[in-house]
């Protein structure tokens, strides 16, 4: 599935917060923010623990309902949800096997779980060899990578990664960035949220920096990291604690 | 003759009870299963008025009183009874009836709480990957299946250490609906010690061999899905 060539341009984007709040009970976590998710190169979303980047995912997953503000997808909430994918920080694998796993996935995504079709996205991940194990007695690297094959299933026009390598160790996040950047060369938007600058660096076509629930800065990340425009921004890569 | 060589004798009327009394418990907990399972999966994923009351009612009826149960299934089947013309009182068929509705409640309530659990882990999972309705249910069910298996074997010894519903709409007639709890009552009533020792021993033992092939079966299961 990796394999196939660049894909169209996706039709789910842009997706367009629009003076988007959210709230957890009385704790505010969004305020008023405004963002448009465009196609093109990976966005990163960027921001210490609590700054939001985790709500903003879960809002554009649908998996959240704003208490006020809203947020447009160009091709209508529910066939854009469709076509969105999402991998959580600490994904949960089902009581199955890692092939059963993605042909759940398959499933829930209305296509034919051939075996064709699960060992190839097993191999793009690189976990041919332990198709027949079960998911949660994979090592951490062995379940993120497993979670992208089963977020890849869907065949999404956006994937939502949200610290997808926040416990791996070096190896295991090289690997899973490089099935990132290979998702991304075939046209896949990805939306990623990380608070690694150097994880940022080597994916970022273009960067959203979060603080205290709002947009702080939102650039190319070559200016974002070159000549960022705001202090808050100069003081997060200084990596002094923006809080 | 002792406990014990009526038990290695194989002694044809004591293995004809354990037999009946293994058939009617089975058939009960596979009855409540069915009924219990989904009702508990329900509670534990539906939002509605009365949920919480609902959710009250079934842990209480947990523990139903089971003579209080043989007497409303004996009412309803009694031949004035609603059901009456079903003609089961007094056969095994109502012993598996009234041994259902006093587990149900318990394999229902600690079904809720296992997916009410479980529920909490996947919803995002399963949202996100657009799993709703009955495929939602079913999913949750199957991956919380070893859990399930503590559910089942709680409702089993419940019913198979039951005497008093038994009793009432079976009425324990010999070589009929004759059971190991209610002629452990009757012949120790009697003063037949052995038979009631041998029969006691019989049921210990089938639910500490039920217990230990589900622990094993969930372990086994465990290894191999994870």
């Amino acid at each position: 599935m990796l394999a196939r060539p660049m894909r169209e341009r996706s039709k789910s984007l842009p997706i367009e917060f629009q003076e988007v709040t959210y709230a957890a009970g009385s704790t505010p976590i969004l305020n008023a923010i405004t963002l448009v998710i465009s196609a093109g190169p990976p966005t990163l979303l960027l921001g210490p623990n609590g700054s939001g980047k985790t709500t903003v995912l879960k809002l554009a997953m649908g998996l959240l309902r704003p208490v006020a503000g809203r947020i447009h997808y160009a091709s209508g909430a529910e066939v854009a949800r469709r076509r969105c994918a999402i991998v959580f920080q600490k994904p949960v694998m089902l009581r199955r096997s890692a092939a059963r796993n993605i042909a759940f996935a398959l499933k829930a995504a209305a296509r034919v779980p051939e075996a064709a079709s699960i060992e190839h996205l097993l191999q793009a991940v690189g976990l041919g060899s332990v198709a027949e194990r079960p998911a949660r007695r994979l090592s951490g690297g062995e379940q993120q990578r497993l979670a992208l094959a089963r977020a890849l299933a869907r065949d999404p026009d956006v994937l939502f990664l949200d610290e997808p390598t926040a416990s791996l160790d070096p190896a295991a996040t090289k690997s899973v960035e490089d099935i990132i950047a290979r998702t991304a060369e075939r046209g896949v938007k990805i939306v990623m949220a990380t608070h690694d600058l150097g994880q940022a660096r080597r994916l970022a076509g273009d960067v959203v920096l979060l603080a205290n629930g709002g947009i702080v800065e939102k650039a190319a990340a070559t200016t974002f990291f070159r000549a960022p425009a705001t202090p808050l921004a100069q003081r997060f890569l200084a990596g002094e604690l923006i809080l | 003759m002792t406990a014990l060589e009526l038990i290695w004798s194989g002694d044809p009327r004591l293995f004809q009870i354990v037999g009946l009394s293994l058939f009617v418990t089975l058939s009960a907990t596979l009855l409540a299963a069915g009924a219990g399972m989904p009702l508990g999966a329900l509670l534990a994923l539906s939002r509605f008025p009365g949920r919480h009351a609902l959710i009250v009612l079934v842990n209480g009826a947990m523990g139903l009183p089971p003579v209080v149960v043989g007497l409303v299934v004996f009412l309803l089947l009694s031949r004035s009874g609603p059901l009456g013309e079903l003609g089961i009182l007094f056969t095994p068929q109502a012993m598996i009836i009234a041994q259902a509705i006093l587990i149900a409640p318990i394999i229902a309530a600690l079904t809720r709480q296992v997916i009410e659990d479980l529920w909490a882990e996947y919803k995002d999972e399963l949202t996100a990957m657009n799993v709703t309705g009955a495929r939602r249910v079913a999913t949750l069910l199957w991956d919380a299946r070893f859990s399930l298996i503590t559910s089942l074997l709680a409702g089993f010894g419940r019913a198979a250490a039951e005497v008093g519903a038994v009793m009432i709409v079976g009425g324990n007639i010999d070589g009929f609906t004759r059971v190991m709890t209610t002629t452990i009552a009757l012949e120790t009533s009697k003063g037949n010690l052995p038979l009631a020792i041998g029969l006691g021993l019989v049921l210990i033992a089938v639910i500490l061999l039920v217990n230990a092939l589900a622990w094993a079966a969930r372990g086994w299961s465990e290894r191999h899905a994870g």
